[in-house]
């Protein structure tokens, strides 16, 4: 089947990383109809529409001159996805939950608080990747013992999601090990399934001499090139992107601290200075929708920037919606 | 004089006039959280060097891909790695084994003449 036979992704922004919807479109022909039910056979349930959000970098415990205000971006969102008349279904976290730190228990501290205000959304079916800064360190000891596993798959709704680890083994590697066994977990599915990767770093060479990479990204690629539905959403970037390889499709979504620079701009990585007349500047989400729309399939992504005007005397969101793709 | 002996002897003086190979130049790069030392190596295109890599405190890495380099520098163990630049420029290398809070900013660079 062709993948443009049942993919639409297409979303409204919240300023709080990405909100995805996946569904198939109420009132369905029985072509359509008949899709749904294959890929429901190959997934071992159907594909029905719900919606998902995903979040990135939110470094709690950060302070410094780029973001003063903390965790206010990250309590911002989590309000933000509160106010959504359809909540999501699910909530993934792409890495840098927490900021690292030396001092003894700090580390455990941020990812309690992390917890905490994550534990604030009316969503709680929330899943996790670790960022180097959350497992760089210790090779990501305290993280599984606060999060969970690391890496790890799971079927909602009809669509197959996998969360790789591209950050504990201190360099921006997967592993064999963890190749072997993604190798295995996509054994049971047809060509056609709808696979969702997340994780914090990019698969593919994005900016290589700013870290922007994964060494082994290419053989996690050529195992996923069977598939002709395979969206990877990652972080690690600090801004949104959005890159098409083979049948894949990797999106950044945008971090909750702080925005880094145009790599197209800039030689030097750095961060955009932070704005105090609009702190939540270059802040906020990527949200898309999947779903059928006749016997095409179209994705459309809205990107969304989080805005506060509280120095300015209001404070708000404000959603800007720059734009829908069609395939 | 016998054939051999002649035979011998000229292969003897050739060698004797051939320049004798000189071992690839040698550059210690040490590492430690956030930096490198020295800041810049100079290498000259087409010329092998050897580089020995040493951290001083944690892992780090040394990541530069234009000149192929990337290795791991595990304090206690010296890495040595050979490079022969194809090309003149400025290549900056990172640290590419996460090592605490100023890992982002840990470079250094190669002029390659």
């Amino acid at each position: 089947m062709d993948r443009r036979a049942f993919l639409k992704i297409t979303g409204t922004g919240l300023g709080a990383g990405a909100l995805y919807t996946v569904g198939a479109a109420a009132g369905m022909d029985p072509q359509r109809l008949a899709m749904v039910e294959l890929l429901g056979r190959q997934n071992g349930e159907r594909v029905t529409p719900f919606s998902f959000v995903q979040f990135s970098d939110t470094h709690v415990g950060f302070q410094g001159p780029p973001n003063p205000l903390g965790t206010r971006a990250f309590e911002a969102a989590v309000a933000a996805v509160n106010a959504l008349p359809v909540q999501p279904d699910l909530v993934l976290f792409t890495g840098d939950l927490t900021h690292d730190s030396e001092q003894e228990g700090e580390t455990l501290a941020r990812m309690k608080r992390f917890q905490e205000i994550a534990g604030g959304l009316r969503v709680k079916n929330l899943k996790f990747v670790p960022g180097e800064h959350d497992a760089g360190l210790d090779g990501g000891k305290l993280y599984r013992s606060v999060f969970g596993p690391s890496h790890y798959a799971f079927d909602h709704r009809g669509v197959h999601f996998v969360a790789m680890d591209n950050v504990s083994q201190g360099k921006p590697v997967v592993g064999p090990e963890q190749l072997a066994w993604l190798r295995a977990d996509l054994a049971r599915f047809g060509n056609s399934a709808p696979i969702v990767v997340f994780t914090h770093r990019p698969l593919f060479d994005l900016k290589p001499e700013w870290e922007w990479y994964t060494g082994d990204g290419d053989e996690v690629m050529n195992l996923l090139a069977p598939y002709e539905n395979v969206t990877v959403l990652y972080g690690h970037i600090h801004r949104q992107h959005d890159f098409q390889s083979g049948h894949a499709r990797h999106l950044a979504a945008r971090s909750l601290i702080f925005a880094f620079q145009d790599p197209a701009q800039t030689e030097e990585r750095k961060p955009y200075p932070f704005d105090k007349s609009a702190p939540f500047k270059n802040l906020g989400i990527r949200r898309l929708d999947l779903a059928v729309q006749g016997q095409r399939p179209v994705l459309g992504v809205d990107d969304v920037e989080l805005v506060s005007r509280e120095f300015a005397g209001t404070v708000g969101i404000q959603q800007i919606l720059k734009g829908v793709q069609t395939l | 004089m016998n054939p051999l002996k002649i035979a011998v002897t000229a292969a003897a003086l050739a060698c004797a006039w051939l320049p004798a190979q000189e071992p690839p130049k040698v550059i210690t790069i040490t590492a430690r959280r956030f930096e490198y030392a020295p800041k810049e190596v100079r290498l000259k295109k087409g010329e092998t060097v050897t580089l020995v890599l040493k951290s001083e405190d944690v892992t780090h890495g040394l990541l530069c891909r234009p000149l192929k380099l990337d290795s791991d520098i595990v304090p206690g163990q010296e890495a040595r790695v050979t490079v022969t630049p194809a090309a003149a420029g400025e290549f900056t290398a990172i640290c590419n084994h996460f090592c605490g809070a100023g890992h982002g900013n840990m470079k250094m660079k190669f002029v390659v003449e």
